[in-house]
Protein backbone atom coordinates (compact mmCIF):
# COMPACT_ATOMS: atom_id res chain seq x y z
CA UNK A 1 0.00 0.00 0.00
CA UNK A 2 1.62 3.13 -1.41
CA UNK A 3 -0.29 5.46 1.16
CA UNK A 4 0.79 5.34 4.57
CA UNK A 5 -0.63 6.47 7.73
CA UNK A 6 0.21 5.74 11.47
CA UNK A 7 -3.40 5.17 13.08
CA UNK A 8 -4.61 6.50 16.29
CA UNK A 9 -8.03 5.72 16.49
CA UNK A 10 -7.25 2.30 15.20
CA UNK A 11 -4.02 1.71 16.69
CA UNK A 12 -4.50 -1.41 19.13
CA UNK A 13 -7.83 -2.48 17.32
CA UNK A 14 -6.17 -5.81 16.44
CA UNK A 15 -5.38 -6.71 20.34
CA UNK A 16 -7.92 -8.28 21.46
CA UNK A 17 -6.85 -6.97 25.11
CA UNK A 18 -7.16 -3.61 24.58
CA UNK A 19 -11.05 -4.23 25.54
CA UNK A 20 -9.67 -4.59 29.25
CA UNK A 21 -8.68 -1.55 31.75
CA UNK A 22 -5.34 -2.49 32.50
CA UNK A 23 -4.54 -3.32 29.27
CA UNK A 24 -5.74 0.11 27.67
CA UNK A 25 -4.08 2.09 30.64
CA UNK A 26 -0.94 0.29 29.65
CA UNK A 27 -1.10 1.62 26.54
CA UNK A 28 -1.27 4.80 27.83
CA UNK A 29 -4.86 5.02 28.08
CA UNK A 30 -6.51 7.31 30.70
CA UNK A 31 -3.77 9.53 31.14
CA UNK A 32 -5.56 12.43 28.82
CA UNK A 33 -8.66 12.30 31.64
CA UNK A 34 -6.39 12.45 34.46
CA UNK A 35 -4.89 15.46 32.91
CA UNK A 36 -7.89 17.18 31.60
CA UNK A 37 -9.78 16.82 35.11
CA UNK A 38 -6.82 17.84 37.46
CA UNK A 39 -5.12 20.53 35.59
CA UNK A 40 -8.05 22.15 32.66
CA UNK A 41 -10.34 24.05 33.49
CA UNK A 42 -13.74 23.61 31.29
CA UNK A 43 -13.02 27.31 29.59
CA UNK A 44 -9.55 25.42 28.35
CA UNK A 45 -10.82 22.03 27.05
CA UNK A 46 -13.60 23.91 25.02
CA UNK A 47 -10.80 26.04 24.00
CA UNK A 48 -8.47 23.55 23.10
CA UNK A 49 -11.05 21.25 20.68
CA UNK A 50 -11.87 24.73 18.98
CA UNK A 51 -8.57 25.39 18.41
CA UNK A 52 -8.55 21.51 16.91
CA UNK A 53 -10.71 22.56 14.18
CA UNK A 54 -12.31 19.02 14.98
CA UNK A 55 -16.15 18.46 13.52
CA UNK A 56 -18.10 16.52 14.69
CA UNK A 57 -17.86 12.55 12.79
CA UNK A 58 -21.72 11.80 12.46
CA UNK A 59 -22.37 13.15 9.47
CA UNK A 60 -23.26 17.14 9.69
CA UNK A 61 -19.55 17.55 10.48
CA UNK A 62 -20.34 20.67 12.79
CA UNK A 63 -17.88 22.47 14.90
CA UNK A 64 -17.32 20.35 17.99
CA UNK A 65 -15.57 23.19 20.70
CA UNK A 66 -18.22 25.80 19.01
CA UNK A 67 -21.11 23.08 19.48
CA UNK A 68 -19.63 22.48 23.63
CA UNK A 69 -19.56 26.75 24.19
CA UNK A 70 -23.43 26.54 23.26
CA UNK A 71 -24.40 25.12 26.64
CA UNK A 72 -25.45 28.33 28.97
CA UNK A 73 -22.71 29.55 31.00
CA UNK A 74 -23.75 28.67 34.68
CA UNK A 75 -27.04 27.29 34.24
CA UNK A 76 -28.68 25.82 37.25
CA UNK A 77 -30.18 22.87 35.50
CA UNK A 78 -28.10 19.47 35.21
CA UNK A 79 -25.99 19.07 32.26
CA UNK A 80 -25.97 16.04 29.93
CA UNK A 81 -24.45 13.99 27.11
CA UNK A 82 -26.07 12.07 24.91
CA UNK A 83 -23.19 10.12 22.86
CA UNK A 84 -24.47 9.22 19.55
CA UNK A 85 -23.60 5.11 18.62
CA UNK A 86 -26.99 4.62 16.72
CA UNK A 87 -25.11 4.31 13.78
CA UNK A 88 -27.51 3.32 11.34
CA UNK A 89 -26.84 5.25 8.45
CA UNK A 90 -26.74 2.55 5.19
CA UNK A 91 -22.88 2.55 4.46
CA UNK A 92 -21.30 3.93 7.60
CA UNK A 93 -19.72 0.79 10.07
CA UNK A 94 -17.28 2.77 11.91
CA UNK A 95 -18.39 3.55 15.68
CA UNK A 96 -19.02 -0.40 15.67
CA UNK A 97 -15.34 -0.99 15.52
CA UNK A 98 -14.77 1.65 18.22
CA UNK A 99 -17.15 0.11 20.54
CA UNK A 100 -16.03 -3.26 20.11
CA UNK A 101 -12.34 -3.12 20.34
CA UNK A 102 -11.39 0.03 22.14
CA UNK A 103 -14.92 0.82 24.69
CA UNK A 104 -12.24 2.82 26.62
CA UNK A 105 -10.57 5.09 24.30
CA UNK A 106 -14.86 6.13 24.00
CA UNK A 107 -15.15 6.52 28.05
CA UNK A 108 -11.77 8.50 28.23
CA UNK A 109 -13.48 10.61 25.69
CA UNK A 110 -16.64 10.86 27.54
CA UNK A 111 -14.83 11.71 30.89
CA UNK A 112 -12.65 14.27 29.16
CA UNK A 113 -16.26 15.75 27.26
CA UNK A 114 -18.53 15.92 30.33
CA UNK A 115 -15.84 17.61 32.53
CA UNK A 116 -15.59 20.20 29.64
CA UNK A 117 -19.63 20.78 29.53
CA UNK A 118 -19.95 20.33 32.80
CA UNK A 119 -22.19 17.09 32.49
CA UNK A 120 -22.49 14.57 35.34
CA UNK A 121 -24.44 12.17 33.67
CA UNK A 122 -23.86 10.80 30.12
CA UNK A 123 -26.13 8.18 27.88
CA UNK A 124 -24.69 6.32 24.98
CA UNK A 125 -27.41 5.52 22.56
CA UNK A 126 -26.28 2.29 21.09
CA UNK A 127 -28.51 0.90 18.22
CA UNK A 128 -30.72 -2.10 19.34
CA UNK A 129 -29.36 -4.41 16.82
CA UNK A 130 -25.35 -3.75 18.34
CA UNK A 131 -26.30 -6.01 21.23
CA UNK A 132 -22.93 -6.80 21.66
CA UNK A 133 -20.94 -4.05 21.44
CA UNK A 134 -23.71 -2.90 24.34
CA UNK A 135 -22.51 -6.09 26.52
CA UNK A 136 -18.79 -5.12 25.50
CA UNK A 137 -19.52 -1.46 27.12
CA UNK A 138 -21.15 -2.15 30.20
CA UNK A 139 -18.34 -4.47 30.57
CA UNK A 140 -16.04 -1.45 30.43
CA UNK A 141 -18.07 0.91 32.40
CA UNK A 142 -17.90 -1.44 35.15
CA UNK A 143 -14.15 -1.79 34.86
CA UNK A 144 -14.31 2.25 34.97
CA UNK A 145 -16.22 2.37 38.20
CA UNK A 146 -14.06 -0.19 39.74
CA UNK A 147 -10.66 2.04 38.92
CA UNK A 148 -12.99 4.93 40.32
CA UNK A 149 -12.67 6.79 36.84
CA UNK A 150 -16.53 7.30 37.17
CA UNK A 151 -18.85 7.67 39.47
CA UNK A 152 -18.06 10.16 42.45
CA UNK A 153 -14.81 12.19 43.17
CA UNK A 154 -13.36 10.59 39.74
CA UNK A 155 -9.23 10.84 39.63
CA UNK A 156 -9.75 12.31 43.39
CA UNK A 157 -11.27 15.33 42.04
CA UNK A 158 -14.80 16.99 42.79
CA UNK A 159 -15.83 15.44 38.91
CA UNK A 160 -18.89 13.36 39.43
CA UNK A 161 -20.07 11.16 36.52
CA UNK A 162 -22.07 8.47 35.50
CA UNK A 163 -22.01 6.62 32.21
CA UNK A 164 -25.32 4.20 31.43
CA UNK A 165 -26.04 2.58 27.99
CA UNK A 166 -29.36 3.33 26.31
CA UNK A 167 -30.14 0.80 23.46
CA UNK A 168 -32.30 1.84 20.55
CA UNK A 169 -34.46 -0.75 18.97
CA UNK A 170 -34.47 -0.76 15.10
CA UNK A 171 -35.28 2.48 13.97
CA UNK A 172 -33.22 4.62 11.61
CA UNK A 173 -34.49 8.00 12.72
CA UNK A 174 -33.05 7.56 16.23
CA UNK A 175 -29.73 8.58 14.71
CA UNK A 176 -31.03 12.07 14.61
CA UNK A 177 -30.21 14.16 17.74
CA UNK A 178 -33.25 15.05 18.75
CA UNK A 179 -34.80 11.60 17.77
CA UNK A 180 -32.65 10.19 20.00
CA UNK A 181 -33.28 12.15 23.09
CA UNK A 182 -37.06 11.54 22.84
CA UNK A 183 -35.89 7.60 22.48
CA UNK A 184 -34.39 8.25 25.68
CA UNK A 185 -37.11 9.74 27.37
CA UNK A 186 -38.94 6.60 26.43
CA UNK A 187 -41.10 8.27 23.65
CA UNK A 188 -41.80 7.60 20.34
CA UNK A 189 -38.81 8.83 18.49
CA UNK A 190 -40.07 11.82 16.62
CA UNK A 191 -37.79 14.18 16.09
CA UNK A 192 -38.32 17.84 17.44
CA UNK A 193 -38.28 21.25 16.10
CA UNK A 194 -35.35 23.25 16.20
CA UNK A 195 -35.07 25.81 17.84
CA UNK A 196 -34.37 25.26 21.31
CA UNK A 197 -31.17 23.83 20.16
CA UNK A 198 -30.57 21.02 22.77
CA UNK A 199 -27.56 22.52 23.83
CA UNK A 200 -30.07 24.92 25.58
CA UNK A 201 -33.09 22.84 25.92
CA UNK A 202 -32.21 19.14 25.36
CA UNK A 203 -32.62 15.72 27.25
CA UNK A 204 -35.30 16.12 29.90
CA UNK A 205 -35.39 19.96 28.76
CA UNK A 206 -31.94 20.48 30.71
CA UNK A 207 -28.83 21.71 28.34
CA UNK A 208 -27.50 18.55 26.30
CA UNK A 209 -24.37 17.83 24.00
CA UNK A 210 -24.90 14.89 21.62
CA UNK A 211 -21.66 13.90 19.73
CA UNK A 212 -21.03 10.92 17.72
CA UNK A 213 -18.50 7.67 18.86
CA UNK A 214 -15.65 9.01 16.79
CA UNK A 215 -15.79 12.48 17.65
CA UNK A 216 -15.30 11.77 21.62
CA UNK A 217 -12.40 9.19 20.39
CA UNK A 218 -10.73 12.16 18.87
CA UNK A 219 -11.54 14.37 21.91
CA UNK A 220 -8.87 12.14 23.75
CA UNK A 221 -6.19 12.17 21.50
CA UNK A 222 -6.39 16.09 21.25
CA UNK A 223 -6.16 16.51 24.75
CA UNK A 224 -2.71 13.74 24.79
CA UNK A 225 -1.48 14.56 21.83
CA UNK A 226 -1.61 18.57 21.20
CA UNK A 227 -3.50 20.90 19.34
CA UNK A 228 -0.61 21.23 16.63
CA UNK A 229 -0.20 17.14 16.29
CA UNK A 230 -4.31 17.35 15.18
CA UNK A 231 -3.74 20.29 12.80
CA UNK A 232 -1.14 18.68 11.39
CA UNK A 233 -3.55 16.14 9.71
CA UNK A 234 -5.51 16.27 6.42
CA UNK A 235 -6.69 19.37 4.46
CA UNK A 236 -7.09 23.09 5.50
CA UNK A 237 -10.40 22.92 6.90
CA UNK A 238 -10.46 18.81 7.40
CA UNK A 239 -8.31 18.21 9.97
CA UNK A 240 -7.11 15.35 12.40
CA UNK A 241 -7.61 11.50 11.38
CA UNK A 242 -10.82 10.26 9.63
CA UNK A 243 -12.23 6.78 9.97
CA UNK A 244 -13.39 5.92 6.32
CA UNK A 245 -15.62 2.46 5.93
CA UNK A 246 -15.75 1.17 2.55
CA UNK A 247 -17.98 -1.12 1.21
CA UNK A 248 -19.35 -2.65 -1.93
CA UNK A 249 -17.27 -3.61 -5.17
CA UNK A 250 -13.63 -3.30 -3.82
CA UNK A 251 -11.46 -6.01 -3.16
CA UNK A 252 -10.80 -5.21 0.33
CA UNK A 253 -13.73 -3.70 1.91
CA UNK A 254 -13.37 -2.73 5.70
CA UNK A 255 -12.35 0.20 7.87
CA UNK A 256 -9.14 2.49 7.17
CA UNK A 257 -7.75 5.63 9.33
CA UNK A 258 -6.74 8.44 7.31
CA UNK A 259 -6.05 11.95 6.40
CA UNK A 260 -8.55 13.43 5.05
CA UNK A 261 -6.56 14.40 1.92
CA UNK A 262 -6.77 11.17 0.56
CA UNK A 263 -8.71 11.27 -3.05
CA UNK A 264 -11.29 8.88 -3.86
CA UNK A 265 -8.83 7.05 -6.19
CA UNK A 266 -6.31 5.94 -3.28
CA UNK A 267 -8.73 4.89 -1.20
CA UNK A 268 -10.00 2.43 -3.59
CA UNK A 269 -7.96 1.74 -5.85
CA UNK A 270 -4.70 1.33 -3.59
CA UNK A 271 -6.17 0.85 0.34
CA UNK A 272 -9.02 -1.15 -0.86
CA UNK A 273 -7.19 -3.02 -3.62
CA UNK A 274 -9.13 -2.09 -5.95
CA UNK A 275 -12.18 -3.32 -7.92
CA UNK A 276 -13.55 -6.20 -6.48
CA UNK A 277 -13.82 -7.96 -10.29
CA UNK A 278 -11.07 -6.80 -12.52
CA UNK A 279 -13.25 -7.18 -15.08
CA UNK A 280 -16.16 -4.69 -14.47
CA UNK A 281 -16.00 -1.04 -14.40
CA UNK A 282 -16.60 1.68 -11.41
CA UNK A 283 -19.16 3.40 -12.14
CA UNK A 284 -21.09 5.61 -8.87
CA UNK A 285 -19.40 6.17 -5.36
CA UNK A 286 -21.73 7.08 -2.72
CA UNK A 287 -18.98 9.19 -0.48
CA UNK A 288 -20.52 9.74 2.73
CA UNK A 289 -22.88 7.51 4.00
CA UNK A 290 -26.54 6.95 2.12
CA UNK A 291 -27.39 10.28 2.55
CA UNK A 292 -24.76 11.55 0.92
CA UNK A 293 -25.30 12.54 -3.17
CA UNK A 294 -23.87 10.00 -5.64
CA UNK A 295 -20.48 10.43 -7.37
CA UNK A 296 -19.62 9.08 -11.06
CA UNK A 297 -16.79 7.32 -11.52
CA UNK A 298 -14.95 10.53 -13.11
CA UNK A 299 -14.73 12.55 -9.89
CA UNK A 300 -12.25 9.86 -8.16
CA UNK A 301 -9.66 12.66 -8.03
CA UNK A 302 -11.53 14.09 -5.57
CA UNK A 303 -10.19 14.49 -2.09
CA UNK A 304 -12.05 13.12 1.17
CA UNK A 305 -12.58 16.19 3.15
CA UNK A 306 -15.57 18.23 4.11
CA UNK A 307 -15.12 21.24 1.42
CA UNK A 308 -13.40 18.72 -1.77
CA UNK A 309 -16.91 16.89 -1.65
CA UNK A 310 -19.19 19.73 -1.09
CA UNK A 311 -17.84 21.69 -4.34
CA UNK A 312 -18.59 18.21 -6.01
CA UNK A 313 -22.15 18.90 -4.75
CA UNK A 314 -21.98 16.01 -2.49
CA UNK A 315 -20.67 15.41 1.61
CA UNK A 316 -18.05 13.53 3.32
CA UNK A 317 -21.35 12.80 5.68
CA UNK A 318 -20.20 9.75 7.84
CA UNK A 319 -17.33 8.85 5.16
CA UNK A 320 -19.26 5.38 4.93
CA UNK A 321 -18.07 4.47 0.91
CA UNK A 322 -20.58 2.73 -1.71
CA UNK A 323 -18.50 1.64 -4.67
CA UNK A 324 -20.63 0.30 -7.42
CA UNK A 325 -19.53 -1.53 -10.57
CA UNK A 326 -21.08 -1.33 -14.09
CA UNK A 327 -23.27 -4.15 -12.96
CA UNK A 328 -25.51 -1.97 -10.92
CA UNK A 329 -28.56 0.57 -12.15
CA UNK A 330 -28.62 3.44 -10.92
CA UNK A 331 -32.46 3.53 -10.96
CA UNK A 332 -32.57 -0.26 -9.15
CA UNK A 333 -29.83 1.78 -5.91
CA UNK A 334 -32.07 4.37 -6.07
CA UNK A 335 -34.99 2.51 -5.49
CA UNK A 336 -32.96 0.45 -2.96
CA UNK A 337 -32.33 3.58 -1.31
CA UNK A 338 -35.31 5.03 -1.26
CA UNK A 339 -37.12 2.04 0.07
CA UNK A 340 -35.21 2.50 3.35
CA UNK A 341 -35.68 5.45 3.77
CA UNK A 342 -39.68 5.13 3.07
CA UNK A 343 -39.48 2.10 5.99
CA UNK A 344 -37.32 4.33 8.37
CA UNK A 345 -39.98 7.82 7.90
CA UNK A 346 -41.10 8.54 11.26
CA UNK A 347 -44.02 9.55 9.91
CA UNK A 348 -44.26 13.18 11.70
CA UNK A 349 -44.43 15.48 8.49
CA UNK A 350 -46.65 14.72 5.46
CA UNK A 351 -44.24 15.22 2.74
CA UNK A 352 -41.74 12.93 3.87
CA UNK A 353 -44.15 10.21 4.74
CA UNK A 354 -46.08 10.41 1.78
CA UNK A 355 -43.81 11.95 -0.68
CA UNK A 356 -41.77 9.15 0.00
CA UNK A 357 -44.09 6.70 -1.29
CA UNK A 358 -44.72 8.95 -4.24
CA UNK A 359 -41.03 8.73 -5.26
CA UNK A 360 -40.87 4.96 -4.78
CA UNK A 361 -43.27 4.70 -7.57
CA UNK A 362 -42.12 6.72 -9.90
CA UNK A 363 -38.59 5.70 -9.63
CA UNK A 364 -40.64 1.69 -10.01
CA UNK A 365 -41.89 3.11 -13.22
CA UNK A 366 -39.06 3.97 -14.62
CA UNK A 367 -37.04 0.34 -13.67
CA UNK A 368 -40.17 -1.34 -15.08
CA UNK A 369 -40.34 0.28 -18.27
CA UNK A 370 -43.56 1.91 -17.51
CA UNK A 371 -42.49 5.35 -17.35
CA UNK A 372 -43.41 8.34 -19.42
CA UNK A 373 -40.79 10.75 -21.11
CA UNK A 374 -41.90 13.45 -18.47
CA UNK A 375 -41.91 11.50 -15.16
CA UNK A 376 -37.88 12.28 -14.86
CA UNK A 377 -39.23 15.57 -14.08
CA UNK A 378 -42.69 14.38 -12.10
CA UNK A 379 -39.56 12.57 -9.98
CA UNK A 380 -37.74 16.07 -9.26
CA UNK A 381 -40.58 17.48 -8.55
CA UNK A 382 -41.69 15.14 -6.07
CA UNK A 383 -38.43 15.64 -4.27
CA UNK A 384 -38.49 19.50 -4.81
CA UNK A 385 -41.97 18.86 -2.70
CA UNK A 386 -39.91 17.09 0.55
CA UNK A 387 -36.78 19.45 0.34
CA UNK A 388 -36.73 21.76 3.37
CA UNK A 389 -40.42 21.40 3.78
CA UNK A 390 -39.93 18.48 6.94
CA UNK A 391 -39.29 19.18 10.62
CA UNK A 392 -35.68 17.42 10.29
CA UNK A 393 -32.92 16.83 7.51
CA UNK A 394 -34.22 13.25 6.98
CA UNK A 395 -36.77 14.97 4.10
CA UNK A 396 -33.02 15.85 2.72
CA UNK A 397 -31.25 12.61 3.35
CA UNK A 398 -34.53 10.75 0.96
CA UNK A 399 -34.32 13.47 -1.50
CA UNK A 400 -30.74 14.59 -1.99
CA UNK A 401 -29.76 10.62 -3.51
CA UNK A 402 -32.44 10.74 -5.59
CA UNK A 403 -31.55 14.09 -7.42
CA UNK A 404 -27.74 13.30 -7.47
CA UNK A 405 -28.94 9.74 -9.17
CA UNK A 406 -31.00 11.76 -12.10
CA UNK A 407 -28.60 14.35 -12.28
CA UNK A 408 -25.57 12.39 -12.72
CA UNK A 409 -27.14 9.35 -14.82
CA UNK A 410 -29.65 11.02 -16.44
CA UNK A 411 -29.45 9.24 -19.71
CA UNK A 412 -29.62 5.93 -17.91
CA UNK A 413 -32.77 6.66 -16.62
CA UNK A 414 -33.58 8.28 -20.33
CA UNK A 415 -32.63 4.79 -21.93
CA UNK A 416 -35.06 2.85 -19.14
CA UNK A 417 -37.95 5.13 -20.61
CA UNK A 418 -36.76 4.97 -24.18
CA UNK A 419 -36.59 1.44 -24.57
CA UNK A 420 -39.05 0.65 -21.90
CA UNK A 421 -37.19 -1.62 -20.32
CA UNK A 422 -33.97 -1.95 -18.37
CA UNK A 423 -30.40 -1.65 -20.29
CA UNK A 424 -28.49 -2.75 -17.48
CA UNK A 425 -26.87 -6.11 -17.86
CA UNK A 426 -27.50 -7.69 -14.19
CA UNK A 427 -27.98 -10.85 -12.81
CA UNK A 428 -30.98 -9.87 -10.63
CA UNK A 429 -32.71 -6.51 -9.37
CA UNK A 430 -31.90 -5.45 -5.79
CA UNK A 431 -34.59 -3.44 -5.54
CA UNK A 432 -36.95 -5.37 -2.88
CA UNK B 1 -45.47 -4.70 41.51
CA UNK B 2 -47.26 -6.74 39.29
CA UNK B 3 -44.92 -7.25 36.19
CA UNK B 4 -43.95 -10.61 36.58
CA UNK B 5 -40.57 -11.63 35.57
CA UNK B 6 -37.46 -14.11 35.93
CA UNK B 7 -35.90 -13.26 39.30
CA UNK B 8 -33.13 -12.02 37.36
CA UNK B 9 -35.70 -9.43 35.24
CA UNK B 10 -36.78 -8.47 38.98
CA UNK B 11 -33.46 -7.44 39.46
CA UNK B 12 -32.37 -5.71 36.45
CA UNK B 13 -36.06 -3.72 37.18
CA UNK B 14 -34.76 -1.28 40.32
CA UNK B 15 -31.47 -0.75 38.46
CA UNK B 16 -32.80 0.34 35.01
CA UNK B 17 -35.05 2.76 36.98
CA UNK B 18 -32.33 4.51 38.96
CA UNK B 19 -30.51 5.54 35.70
CA UNK B 20 -33.25 8.42 35.21
CA UNK B 21 -34.45 11.00 36.42
CA UNK B 22 -37.77 10.63 34.94
CA UNK B 23 -39.61 7.16 34.88
CA UNK B 24 -40.82 6.66 31.77
CA UNK B 25 -37.18 6.58 30.46
CA UNK B 26 -36.80 2.90 31.40
CA UNK B 27 -39.31 2.22 28.66
CA UNK B 28 -37.06 0.75 26.40
CA UNK B 29 -34.79 -1.15 28.75
CA UNK B 30 -37.68 -2.37 30.45
CA UNK B 31 -39.20 -3.60 27.12
CA UNK B 32 -36.01 -5.10 26.11
CA UNK B 33 -36.01 -7.01 29.49
CA UNK B 34 -39.54 -7.73 28.90
CA UNK B 35 -38.99 -9.55 25.34
CA UNK B 36 -35.93 -11.14 26.68
CA UNK B 37 -37.28 -12.69 29.33
CA UNK B 38 -40.64 -13.50 27.10
CA UNK B 39 -39.83 -13.95 23.62
CA UNK B 40 -42.47 -10.81 23.25
CA UNK B 41 -44.12 -8.10 24.94
CA UNK B 42 -47.70 -9.32 25.50
CA UNK B 43 -50.69 -6.56 25.75
CA UNK B 44 -51.42 -7.58 29.28
CA UNK B 45 -47.10 -7.18 30.03
CA UNK B 46 -48.03 -3.43 28.30
CA UNK B 47 -50.49 -2.26 30.57
CA UNK B 48 -48.60 -3.56 33.87
CA UNK B 49 -45.38 -1.62 32.36
CA UNK B 50 -47.72 1.76 31.69
CA UNK B 51 -48.88 0.95 35.48
CA UNK B 52 -44.94 0.60 36.78
CA UNK B 53 -43.81 3.52 35.08
CA UNK B 54 -47.07 6.10 35.48
CA UNK B 55 -48.31 6.35 32.09
CA UNK B 56 -50.84 6.05 30.19
CA UNK B 57 -51.44 2.68 28.65
CA UNK B 58 -51.39 4.13 24.93
CA UNK B 59 -47.37 5.57 25.51
CA UNK B 60 -46.10 2.04 25.92
CA UNK B 61 -48.01 1.00 23.04
CA UNK B 62 -46.89 3.56 20.94
CA UNK B 63 -43.34 2.88 21.74
CA UNK B 64 -43.41 -0.71 20.86
CA UNK B 65 -45.23 -0.25 17.51
CA UNK B 66 -42.58 2.39 16.88
CA UNK B 67 -39.45 0.31 17.18
CA UNK B 68 -39.49 -2.80 14.55
CA UNK B 69 -37.36 -4.72 17.48
CA UNK B 70 -40.26 -4.74 19.71
CA UNK B 71 -42.88 -7.58 18.71
CA UNK B 72 -46.60 -8.27 20.08
CA UNK B 73 -46.21 -11.87 19.50
CA UNK B 74 -43.93 -14.61 19.75
CA UNK B 75 -41.63 -15.35 16.81
CA UNK B 76 -39.59 -18.39 15.88
CA UNK B 77 -36.69 -20.00 18.55
CA UNK B 78 -34.21 -18.63 15.91
CA UNK B 79 -35.09 -15.14 14.29
CA UNK B 80 -32.92 -14.95 11.33
CA UNK B 81 -32.98 -10.97 9.53
CA UNK B 82 -31.27 -10.93 6.40
CA UNK B 83 -29.92 -7.11 5.65
CA UNK B 84 -31.04 -6.25 2.22
CA UNK B 85 -29.52 -2.59 1.72
CA UNK B 86 -27.53 -1.23 -0.94
CA UNK B 87 -24.11 -2.63 -0.20
CA UNK B 88 -25.67 -6.04 1.12
CA UNK B 89 -27.92 -6.10 -1.89
CA UNK B 90 -24.86 -5.62 -4.19
CA UNK B 91 -23.50 -8.12 -2.44
CA UNK B 92 -25.68 -10.95 -3.29
CA UNK B 93 -28.04 -10.41 -0.04
CA UNK B 94 -31.13 -11.53 -2.84
CA UNK B 95 -29.28 -14.89 -2.91
CA UNK B 96 -29.03 -15.36 0.78
CA UNK B 97 -32.55 -14.66 1.28
CA UNK B 98 -33.16 -17.38 -2.01
CA UNK B 99 -30.88 -19.69 -0.04
CA UNK B 100 -32.69 -19.81 3.39
CA UNK B 101 -36.20 -20.03 2.15
CA UNK B 102 -35.47 -22.73 0.01
CA UNK B 103 -33.60 -24.73 2.70
CA UNK B 104 -36.42 -23.80 5.42
CA UNK B 105 -39.37 -23.54 3.06
CA UNK B 106 -40.82 -20.23 4.52
CA UNK B 107 -41.07 -17.09 2.50
CA UNK B 108 -40.61 -13.90 3.92
CA UNK B 109 -42.34 -13.00 7.55
CA UNK B 110 -43.18 -16.67 8.02
CA UNK B 111 -41.98 -19.57 10.51
CA UNK B 112 -41.29 -23.30 9.95
CA UNK B 113 -43.85 -25.70 11.57
CA UNK B 114 -41.87 -26.66 13.95
CA UNK B 115 -41.11 -23.18 15.54
CA UNK B 116 -37.34 -23.41 15.18
CA UNK B 117 -36.85 -20.47 12.06
CA UNK B 118 -38.33 -17.04 11.30
CA UNK B 119 -36.94 -15.30 8.50
CA UNK B 120 -37.19 -11.66 7.77
CA UNK B 121 -35.66 -9.09 5.64
CA UNK B 122 -34.31 -5.82 7.49
CA UNK B 123 -32.52 -2.70 6.67
CA UNK B 124 -28.25 -1.81 7.45
CA UNK B 125 -27.13 -3.71 10.26
CA UNK B 126 -24.42 -1.52 10.50
CA UNK B 127 -21.92 -3.91 9.00
CA UNK B 128 -21.87 -3.42 5.04
CA UNK B 129 -17.69 -3.95 4.88
CA UNK B 130 -18.72 -7.37 5.25
CA UNK B 131 -21.71 -7.99 3.35
CA UNK B 132 -23.80 -9.73 2.67
CA UNK B 133 -24.83 -10.09 6.03
CA UNK B 134 -27.46 -11.42 8.60
CA UNK B 135 -28.06 -11.37 11.90
CA UNK B 136 -29.74 -14.64 14.02
CA UNK B 137 -31.16 -13.37 17.45
CA UNK B 138 -28.37 -11.87 19.00
CA UNK B 139 -25.48 -12.83 16.56
CA UNK B 140 -24.04 -11.31 13.51
CA UNK B 141 -22.57 -13.79 10.69
CA UNK B 142 -21.03 -11.94 8.20
CA UNK B 143 -18.99 -12.11 4.27
CA UNK B 144 -22.26 -14.92 4.07
CA UNK B 145 -21.80 -17.76 0.95
CA UNK B 146 -24.89 -20.52 -0.11
CA UNK B 147 -22.29 -23.47 1.55
CA UNK B 148 -21.94 -20.89 4.78
CA UNK B 149 -25.38 -20.23 5.14
CA UNK B 150 -26.15 -23.93 4.90
CA UNK B 151 -23.50 -24.45 7.48
CA UNK B 152 -24.68 -21.61 9.96
CA UNK B 153 -28.52 -22.90 9.39
CA UNK B 154 -27.58 -27.06 10.46
CA UNK B 155 -25.50 -26.26 13.64
CA UNK B 156 -28.75 -24.25 15.26
CA UNK B 157 -30.90 -26.77 16.65
C1 LIG C 1 -31.70 11.19 9.63
C2 LIG C 1 -30.44 11.37 10.40
C3 LIG C 1 -29.74 10.28 10.86
C4 LIG C 1 -28.56 10.42 11.59
N1 LIG C 1 -27.91 9.30 12.03
C5 LIG C 1 -26.79 9.44 12.77
C6 LIG C 1 -26.12 8.30 13.29
O1 LIG C 1 -26.52 7.15 13.07
N2 LIG C 1 -25.00 8.49 14.05
C7 LIG C 1 -24.52 9.75 14.32
O2 LIG C 1 -23.53 9.87 15.01
N3 LIG C 1 -25.14 10.85 13.81
C8 LIG C 1 -26.25 10.73 13.07
N4 LIG C 1 -26.89 11.86 12.61
C9 LIG C 1 -26.33 13.18 12.96
C10 LIG C 1 -26.82 13.66 14.32
O3 LIG C 1 -28.08 14.28 14.18
C11 LIG C 1 -25.87 14.65 14.97
O4 LIG C 1 -25.57 15.65 14.06
C12 LIG C 1 -24.58 14.04 15.45
O5 LIG C 1 -24.80 12.92 16.25
C13 LIG C 1 -23.81 15.06 16.23
O6 LIG C 1 -22.56 14.55 16.67
P1 LIG C 1 -21.20 15.07 16.04
O7 LIG C 1 -21.27 16.57 16.01
O8 LIG C 1 -20.17 14.55 16.97
O9 LIG C 1 -21.12 14.49 14.70
C14 LIG C 1 -28.07 11.72 11.86
C15 LIG C 1 -28.76 12.82 11.37
C16 LIG C 1 -29.94 12.66 10.65
C17 LIG C 1 -30.65 13.88 10.16
S1 LIG D 1 -38.67 14.61 7.89
FE1 LIG D 1 -39.46 12.51 7.98
S2 LIG D 1 -38.22 11.56 9.57
FE2 LIG D 1 -37.97 13.80 9.84
S3 LIG D 1 -39.56 14.37 11.30
FE3 LIG D 1 -40.46 14.60 9.28
S4 LIG D 1 -41.50 12.59 8.90
FE4 LIG D 1 -40.05 12.31 10.57
S1 LIG E 1 -26.09 -2.60 3.91
FE1 LIG E 1 -26.17 -4.52 4.89
S2 LIG E 1 -25.15 -4.14 6.76
FE2 LIG E 1 -25.18 -2.17 5.82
Amino acid sequence: MAVKFEPVLTKFIDNPDQVKIDTYIRNGGYKAAEKALKSMKPEDLVKMVKDSNLRGRGGAGFPTGLKWSFVPKGTDKPVYLAVNADESEPGTFKDRLLMEKDPHQLLEGIIITAHAIGAETAYIYIRGEFFHPAKILDEAIKEAYDKKYLGKNIFGTSNNLDVYVHRGAGAYICGEETSLLNSIEGKRAYPRVKPPFPAVQGLFDCPTIINNVETLCCVTHIVNKGVNWFTSIGTEKSKGPKLFAVSGHVKKPGIYELPMSITLRDLIYDVCGGMLDEKRKLKAIIPGGSSSPVLSADTIGTQMCYDALQKHKSMLGSAGVIVMDDSVCMVDAAINLTRFYCHESCGQCTPCREGGNWLLKILESIEEGTAKPDDIDLLLNACWQVEGKTVCPFGEAMVWPIQAFVARFRDEFEEHIKYKRCPIDKDRSIRR
Amino acid sequence: MALKLSEKGQHEVTRILARYPEEQSAMMPLLHLIQEDKGFISITDQLELAKLLRVPPMKVRGVVEFYTMFRGEKCGKYLIQVCHTLSCAILGAHTVVDVIRQKLGIDIGGTTKDGMFTLMKVECLGSCGTAPVMQINDDYYENLTEEKIIEILDSLK
